[in-house]
């Protein structure tokens, strides 16, 4: 990045760069190059896709892959007023390349001993749309011969973006997809074939039996109603403790408020399991481990900072006006706060109970501390349970199902409040 | 005439202001200090002091009350033997006393030396006794036809103890074994090296994925915002579901990640990922990543959205190409927030404790500072060693909020 633009430039001018940049700058370079990366990637997306949907193994090659994506690469830069020969000519050469790697070395797509012919046709089919079709879209705009140094950066940002959006929603789907399918499979699928991802529907409800057993043999009614009676309650406790806290430190004078607001951001920052250590030792000696009670004692001070601190941000951003108008009509500060903030932050108080909702729910450490007796087992403590290797793994994953959908189906339905609590003051993991 | 000043001091309407301020926070603050600073100081006391596990339950005599001789009919002979023993085998109990009401229907003959009857109250005085001290009571009595019919639970009328135990939680004794134990030998340098490995490439990884996947999205198109709330599952899931989800696909026997590395040739033998090191760590600090990329991609995605297009347009008429704008333009935008969130995720992460126990239990190479609480406190059931490395995890706390307060907090509001 030496040379930046100047303003005497015409718009869209080439800026040059030196040396290797300088080589790559020609579309004849690049454009084989990026498809030659495009087409590796896809071989693997190619090979994980089939492999997972038919359970049958495939194997990336990634020499033929590079030398098909150069060849489409070459293939899918603009005409530019080249002749047919001059076009298609490198192109069938390369393309002639790759063929003869696959012959003598590897295909792009290499089968397995179990992959059948048919899954190898679709593997092909998929792996060469995936490769050719988005190709022209990449390189829109690069020119055969020398490109502006603008013209060469859209088609790499084109390419990262493409791959970008592969690999986040390989990375998020895979597991989580995992999760669903393992849990309605049974021990016997699960060891037979770990590729095949493929869910049974000719079963009906039968599908569901690991959730079944999890409800009547393990308790997890119970556990569900728990985890949601604590969450619930966390969330009360929290906006009782904070609403009134975050207005003082937002609105009112009083000295060391600095100093106040500076301790719950620390206070914020102190690892629980710093704090479980001692709360273990005292809950032990006093009878408080095993209680719901105990659990709700601890629970609301770990999100009552967090509340704090979410909902002061808030209450400063609101028009101090309103309040002062409602304090010359004769209202007191706690008519005020009841009658005009409380109502103005409506929204917050959402993202806010969202947020500490989603910390009651998922919160481990100390359910797993604290809690020992399976009556009292909070949802995560009970899924904590299943991981023996007494209990088969489908149950584990059908426990992680139920203690996930919940937070899911609360965060799709409110995403708006849900990203704005997070956006607010959710630094904590 | 007296010189117009401004008024000095509060005068009563900001004292009542400040006294109103102090009575909304003070639930807080009394709530506060109950689950945090104490326990913070608690903490601090206990990690000076040789506590074990065992130690939680101060030494208490026991005893066992029952009638030997088997008596028969009416007017036999017997035995009422009361056991008793300390349930510490090393702790010493002061002053134990015993207290019984000798069921209806015995007589008693005579009775130990050591103990008095009174109407029908037994009592004992023991003296002091020893750690693992065992002690027995024989009282010769005479049963009764009626008692033998009645076939009275010695249990029903249990016998009360008396003893006070040194409770060493509370007492003055104390000693510098824990740190010396936490500091010495390799371990403790091991743990740190993976601690700080963690932290910082946790860290710096999912700001760089977060802000990968925040230009992903920083553009209007249909299903962006499916897409969005998709990259932030990780985040939202229970961390407990996605770490056995993670335990489940990377299995070395049945996961489907081995299945499928070898069958693309990847690797020629099953992979134990969060078994082996260096791999182990390798594994945590990736799970890390893709669990909290979401949030930095979050604060990134809103701090985009809100510079103006008008820089870009200016950019794009002065010919910079996407990469300058992004250099030029973008990053200095995105620097304060970068800033703060790494410095937030970065003690957060170090504080993370859940996602590796649940992955590894601290094994294969993985164990941070924050599991080695857990493992000295419970695994290795050294309390007082657990608290030394909670207190050094509260220093190196104390020095990145200085840090934080310091550098960031001007920052972005915060």
């Amino acid at each position: 990045m030496t040379d930046t633009p100047t303003t005497d430039r015409p718009v869209g001018a080439a800026v040059r760069h030196g040396g290797l940049f300088a080589t790559l700058q020609y579309g004849y370079v690049a454009g084989p190059l990026i498809g030659a990366l495009w087409a590796v990637t896809m071989s693997v997306v190619t090979c994980v896709v089939v492999s997972f949907a038919t359970g049958q193994g495939m194997a990336p090659g990634l020499l033929a892959s590079l030398a098909v994506g150069a060849a489409a690469g070459f293939g899918a830069l603009p005409a530019d007023g080249r002749n047919a020969a001059a076009r298609w000519g490198p192109t069938a050469a390369v393309a002639a390349l790759a063929v003869l790697i696959s012959l003598v070395w590897a295909p792009p797509v290499i089968p397995r001993d179990t992959t059948g012919t048919g899954t190898l046709i679709a593997a092909w089919a998929l792996f060469l749309a995936s490769t050719i079709l988005p190709l022209p879209r990449i390189l829109r705009g690069l020119p055969h011969g020398s490109a502006t140094r603008h013209e060469f950066e859209a088609a790499v940002i084109r390419f990262l973006t493409g791959f970008g959006y592969i690999f986040f929603t390989a990375i998020v789907a895979i597991p989580f997809y995992v999760m669903v399918m393992t849990s309605l499979k049974n021990q016997q699928q699960l060891l037979q074939n770990p590729l095949d991802f493929t869910i049974d529907l000719s079963q009906g409800w039968g599908l569901f039996r690991s959730y079944r057993e999890l409800f009547t043999d393990f308790n997890f009614g119970d556990y569900l109603f728990t985890s949601a009676v604590v969450s619930v309650a966390t969330v009360i406790l929290t906006l009782l403790f904070s609403v009134p806290g975050a207005y003082a430190v937002a609105r009112l004078r009083f000295r060391g408020r600095a100093a106040f607001s500076r301790s719950i951001l620390l206070i914020y920052m102190v690892p629980m399991i710093v704090l479980a250590l001692p709360i273990y030792i005292a809950f032990s000696m006093t009878g408080l481990r095993n209680s719901i009670a105990g659990i709700l004692m601890i629970y609301p001070v770990t999100t009552i900072p967090v509340a704090l601190y979410m909902l002061q941000g808030y209450f400063r951003g609101l028009p101090a006006e309103v309040e002062e108008a409602g304090l010359m009509d004769g209202l007191s500060r706690l008519a005020v706060i009841w009658k005009i903030t409380l109502p103005l932050s409506l929204p917050a108080m959402a993202s806010v109970s969202l947020y500490v909702f989603m910390i009651a729910w998922n919160e481990f450490l100390l359910a797993f501390m604290l809690l020992d007796d399976p009556s009292k087992f909070t949802l995560t403590r009970g899924i904590a349970s299943l991981n023996s290797s007494e209990v088969p793994r489908q149950h584990l994953m059908a426990g992680a199902v139920i203690a996930t959908v919940p937070v899911m189906v609360l965060f799709l339905g409110l995403e708006r409040f849900m990203t704005k609590g997070l956006t607010a003051g959710s630094v904590k993991g | 005439m007296t010189a117009l000043e401004p008024p000095k001091g509060t005068g009563p309407l900001g004292r009542r202001e400040a006294r109103l301020a102090w009575g909304l926070l003070l639930p807080t603050i009394t709530i506060v200090s109950l689950v945090v600073i104490l326990p913070l100081l608690s903490i601090f006391w206990i990690s000076f002091k040789p506590v074990g596990l065992a130690d939680l339950r101060p030494p208490a005599p026991v005893v066992r009350e029952s009638v030997r001789g088997r008596p028969e009919a009416d007017g036999d002979a017997a035995t009422l033997q009361y056991r008793l023993r300390n349930s510490s085998q090393d702790k010493p109990i002061l002053g134990v006393t015993l207290t019984d009401e000798i069921p209806e229907g015995l007589t008693v003959g005579e009775i130990d030396p050591r103990c008095t009857l009174d109407g029908r109250t037994l009592f004992c005085d023991l003296g002091d006794w020893e750690g693992g001290q065992r002690e027995e009571i024989e009282i010769p009595v005479v049963v009764s036809g009626a008692f033998l019919d009645a076939g009275v639970d010695l249990d029903d009328s249990p016998a009360g103890l008396t003893g006070r135990a040194e409770n060493i939680l509370t007492n003055l004794d104390f000693t510098l074994e824990n740190f010396v134990r936490v500091f010495d030998g390799d371990e403790f340098w091991g743990v740190l090296w993976v601690t700080i490995f963690y932290t910082v490439f946790g860290t710096i990884g999912a700001l760089v994925m977060g802000l990968f996947a925040a230009m992903l999205l920083d553009k209007s198109f249909r299903g962006q915002g499916i897409l969005r709330g998709l990259y932030l599952f990780p985040y939202v899931a229970p961390v407990i579901a996605v770490a056995f989800t993670w335990v489940t696909l990377f299995d070395p026997f049945s996961g489907s990640a081995n299945a499928l590395l070898i069958q693309m040739g990847v690797t020629d033998g099953a992979i134990n990922f969060f078994g082996e090191r260096p791999l182990a760590l390798i594994m945590v600090t990736v799970f890390e990543i893709w669990r909290y990329f979401p949030l930095s991609f979050l604060f990134i995605l809103a701090r985009m959205q809100s510079i103006p297009d008008d820089m870009y347009e200016a950019a794009d008429m002065d010919g910079a190409s996407p990469f300058q704008k992004f250099w030029y333009l973008s990053m200095p935008q995105l620097l304060g927030i970068l800033s703060v969130l790494f410095l937030l995720r970065f003690i957060w992460t170090f504080n993370k404790f859940d996602d590796i126990f649940l992955l590894t239990g601290g094994n294969a190479g993985t164990r941070t500072l924050t599991v080695n609480v857990y493992e000295q406190a419970f695994a290795i059931s050294n309390i007082g060693a657990g608290a030394a490395v909670a207190v050094v995890i509260f220093c190196c706390l104390l020095l990145f909020s200085f840090v934080f307060f310091k550098y960031i907090s001007r920052e972005e509001g915060l």
